[in-house]
């Protein structure tokens, strides 16, 4: 009897242990990710890195200005397309569907929010790249914003519904009409956790890759308007790693350091950002 | 016959309410405020109000009381159509504001003359002053000057002034639970109502922040008429003029408080008031 | 009030709303919703339009055929079907263990600061950019892969046939364990998730009875929600086959299917990210395009699936409640 307790409190303590290390195993890979990054780029993070265009190929020095650049222009494109569609169909979610349609318009959400990155590349070259015969900002920038439009809506709708109902009736009971209660009380109460919601879809659009692939494709140059191919940081990246020159690997390490720099601290932001609201409702 | 408990302020405090002009029943005296004719009510399927007839007099205080889920809110909430809000419910029968049929009127209309404030105090996440602009905003009145002097009178009128003057510009959720639903009645006096609506507002609060809401809305009833469901029955006792008794989505009894309480007409209100269900 | 009065007051209540503004906010809303369905509609119409040449072409042979050849214009996918599932299956081999190990630590077996702690920066790796993960790839595991972890495998299982051949790094089981990485936090969040929607009363009734903290987990806990891991199972099956960039980076990019797993590969999602943007001529579009049409409808299946999975254990727990 005595060493059957025995033998189960040792698997109990083995399986604490194991479960354990598969945890911190998972946890250690962001830590190596973020060290090797340092390690290898840290020193390429330079002004040069910032504001320099790349230089020829073969050559070494030169910088990703445009790359950057790139990547803000794709990123306002997306948030023009995806921000307004998002936001106005988590109103329509929250505040204004039927069963019906709701629930059509969450399924066709979720739907559009499984199509891997890749097939977003092919609609936005067969929508726009085909018809005007050459890649462009325009292509990347839509790929990207139908890639933000289903965590815009989930996340529009979640905050909205988390308003209190009664904050609703309040304001319809003071003479409000619903489209007023829910612009001037509604909406101003989730504002925070919204654009906090927006915020985080950026950051991952920012990061993603595919869909530019053959959309905006790239450029060594600066990229004028909205019709041309255009850098973007993260095709920079893939395209110097996988390329055979040493400086070019020096330098995808640094893009790659920025790139993630600036999507962990929008995520870290972002979370600090949530639990703390101004307006708390006490008692 | 057995007497009721002496909610020893009953006597005194009714007289003292119906001090001007006589004092009218429901069915004589001035023109009722609201007049109810077989009222019912569905959700849904289920029906929750079963043909209720009352009038309800003008710059009085009329409550009504009852065991929990008899209608008393779904009653009050259909005074101001906030029914409409819910899906699915559906209500047949008249309710006249001033003889016309608020059915008729514009609901927005309807719902700046008829004021409501809710069970749990539901300030905005705005400042104080800017909750209390909000009806008169929302409205369309009042440049910036005249808000100012609407706020502060609709303060005063829910004795909240003299603690919040320094700070209207501080968020509401600062204030206190009993401090936050006199904002929320300020706020529905700022747009002036006719009458106002209130849902048990003191179950959430302490003794003290109760007497001062009732203190208020003594004052308040020479210029507004006021409709309040409460659980609590010593409440309706020193607080009103007038008391309906609900019971399973039917009015009982509709009487003048202190009428009801000493010598209620029905068995069942007299069961109730002396606690032997509730 | 008698029936007929019932649509005056719905139309009166329309003309309110009308005037009052909600209508208008109503449609405007719903306009912006309803691009949502336009824009699926679209995806789906281009899909199968720029894929037409390839499917009259090739019919269903398309799916079994070996064969991709540019030059001869003789396309097939099972090459990349092959890669593509390999891959993902063997991510799902090692990620499995990995990660619902790790959110059973966290949901059943940490102290709840360290869980909160450990599941943010996880949710930290989920935000991870694949390319990065790729970066990784092509210069950290694929070089480890080769020089020591491959040869090991080699030297001690070398005669199973999926550990024969020349070490390249680059390689089908590179892919693998890249996209295991990656999968891991989408693994561990769900699980973690799942294992916490079991009513706290199961558990306890398991420890009221004299269960270890373990077998409490792995007896009681684990099997209620089965259903939901599994759910989370095919959730980050459906990601994986849909990663492209870090995939792309150490896969090999050869369009042979092999029984080794030291042997390049390609996947579906790798082939078209390569070779879009040359294919010129349009049968070669089509025939990529067809591929992208393989891919979603396979990640839409899954999908489905792991929604439903997830749906009957969440709904299992409420109705016990």
């Amino acid at each position: 009897m005595k060493l059957r307790i025995i033998w189960r409190k040792s698997v109990n303590a083995v399986m604490l242990s194991l479960t354990a290390l598969c945890a911190l195993a998972s946890v250690s890979v962001l830590l190596f990710i973020l060290g090797y990054l340092v390690y290898h780029g840290g020193k390429s993070v330079t002004w040069s890195f910032f504001t320099q265009l790349p230089k020829p190929v073969g050559e070494t020095g030169g910088g990703m200005a445009n790359a950057i650049v790139g990547s803000g222009k794709l990123l306002l494109l997306a948030a023009l397309v995806g921000v307004p569609i998002g936001f106005m169909a988590g109103v329509y979610l929250a505040e204004f569907a039927g069963s019906a349609m709701g629930f059509l318009i969450r399924y066709t959400t979720d739907l559009l929010n499984g199509v891997p990155s890749i097939v977003m590349g092919i609609f936005a070259f067969t929508m726009v790249v085909l018809p005007m015969h050459h890649f462009s900002a325009l292509a990347g920038g839509l790929a990207l914003g139908v890639m933000m439009i289903p965590i815009a809506v989930r996340s529009t709708e979640e905050f909205l519904r988390n308003v209190p109902h009664t904050l609703r009736e309040g304001a319809m009971a003071l003479g409000a009409s619903k489209w007023k209660a829910v612009a001037t009380v509604v909406i101003p109460a989730a504002a925070r956790g919204i654009l906090t919601g927006i915020l985080l879809d950026l950051a991952r659009v920012a990061g993603e890759t595919a869909p530019l692939l053959f959309t905006a494709f790239g450029n060594r140059f600066w990229s004028s308007g909205w019709n041309q191919p255009t850098a973007s940081l993260p095709v920079m990246i893939y395209t110097y790693a996988i390329a055979p020159y040493d400086d070019w690997h020096r330098q995808a390490w640094a893009a790659g350091l920025v790139l993630l720099g600036l999507v962990l601290l929008t995520n870290v932001g972002a979370r600090w950002l949530l639990p703390k609201k101004a307006h708390v409702a006490r008692g | 016959m057995a007497t009721v408990h002496d909610f020893g302020l009953a006597e005194k405090s009714n007289k003292e309410g119906l001090g001007n002009g006589p004092s009218p029943g429901p069915s004589r005296g001035p023109e009722p405020k609201f007049r109810v004719a077989n009222l019912n009510f569905f959700y849904g399927p289920h029906q929750t109000l079963y043909d209720i007839s009352l009038d309800i007099p003008p710059k009085r205080i009329t409550a009504l009381i009852g065991p929990s889920g008899c209608g008393k809110t779904t009653f009050l909430r259909a005074l101001n159509r906030m029914h409409e809000t819910v899906r699915h419910t559906r209500l047949e029968g008249e309710i006249l504001l001033d003889n016309q049929s608020i059915m008729g009127l514009d609901v927005t209309q309807l719902r700046r003359r008829v004021g409501m404030v809710f069970q749990k105090s539901n300030p905005f996440p705005k400042s104080i002053f800017d909750n209390v602009a909000y009806g008169l905003r929302v409205n369309g009145w009042g440049k910036q000057r005249t808000l100012a002097e609407a706020v502060e009178q609709s303060l005063h009128r829910a004795a909240l002034w003299d603690e919040v003057k320094d700070q209207l510009h501080k968020s509401a959720y600062a204030l206190s639970g009993g401090q936050q639903q006199r904002l929320c009645i300020a706020r529905a006096l700022a747009v002036d109502p006719e009458a106002i609506l209130l849902d048990e507002p003191c179950s959430a609060l302490d003794p003290i922040a109760t007497a001062k809401i009732e203190e208020l809305l003594f004052h308040l009833k020479e210029s507004c008429t006021i409709v309040i469901v409460t659980h609590n029955m010593q409440q309706a006792a020193r607080a009103s003029d007038y008391a309906g008794f609900f019971l399973l989505g039917k009015l009982i009894e509709f009487q003048e408080t202190r009428v009801l309480f000493k010598t209620p007409a029905r068995k069942e209100t007299e069961d109730y008031i002396t606690g032997r269900f509730g | 009030m008698t029936e007929g009065a019932g649509s005056r007051t719905r139309l009166r209540a329309f003309l309110d709303r009308l005037r009052s503004g909600d209508e208008v906010a109503h449609l405007l809303t719903l306009i912006f919703a309803s691009a949502i369905i336009l824009i699926t509609f679209l995806l789906v119409y281009e899909l199968w339009q720029n894929s037409a040449l390839s499917r009259h072409q090739f019919g269903w042979h398309f799916l079994l055929s070996r064969t991709w050849d540019p030059v001869s214009e003789d396309y097939g996918a099972l090459p990349f079907v092959f890669g593509t599932t390999l891959t993902s299956a063997l991510a799902l081999l090692i990620g499995i263990p990995l990660g619902v190990g790790a959110a059973i630590f966290l949901a059943e077996m940490a102290p709840p600061r360290i869980s909160d702690f450990l599941t943010f920066l996880i949710e930290l790796l989920a935000a991870v950019p694949s390319v990065i993960f790729g970066l990784l790839g092509i210069f950290i595991v694929v070089p480890l892969l080769r020089t020591a972890v491959m040869p090991f495998l080699k030297k001690t299982l070398g005669f199973l046939p999926v550990f024969k051949g020349p070490i390249y790094g680059v390689s089908l089981f590179a892919a693998g364990v890249v996209l295991s990485i990656m999968i891991i936090p989408f693994i561990i969040s769900i699980s973690r998730e799942v294992l916490l929607s079991v009513p706290a009363d199961q558990r306890e009734g398991a420890l009221a009875l004299g269960a270890t903290k373990w077998e409490s987990t792995w007896k009681v806990v684990v099997p209620y929600a089965r259903t939901g891991i599994m759910g989370s199972v095919f959730l980050s099956l459906a990601r994986a086959l849909g990663e492209t960039m870090a995939v792309t980076m150490v896969i090999g990019n050869d369009p042979k299917i092999s029984a080794s797993l030291f042997a390049p590969g390609y996947s579906i999602a790798a082939v078209i990210a390569n070779e879009f943007s040359e294919a010129t001529n349009p049968l070669y579009i089509n025939a990529l395009v067809e591929l992208g049409l393989v891919l979603f409808l396979l990640t839409i299946i899954l999908n489905a699936l792991a929604r439903l999975l997830i749906l009957v254990t969440t709904r299992r727990a409420t109705g016990h409640a």
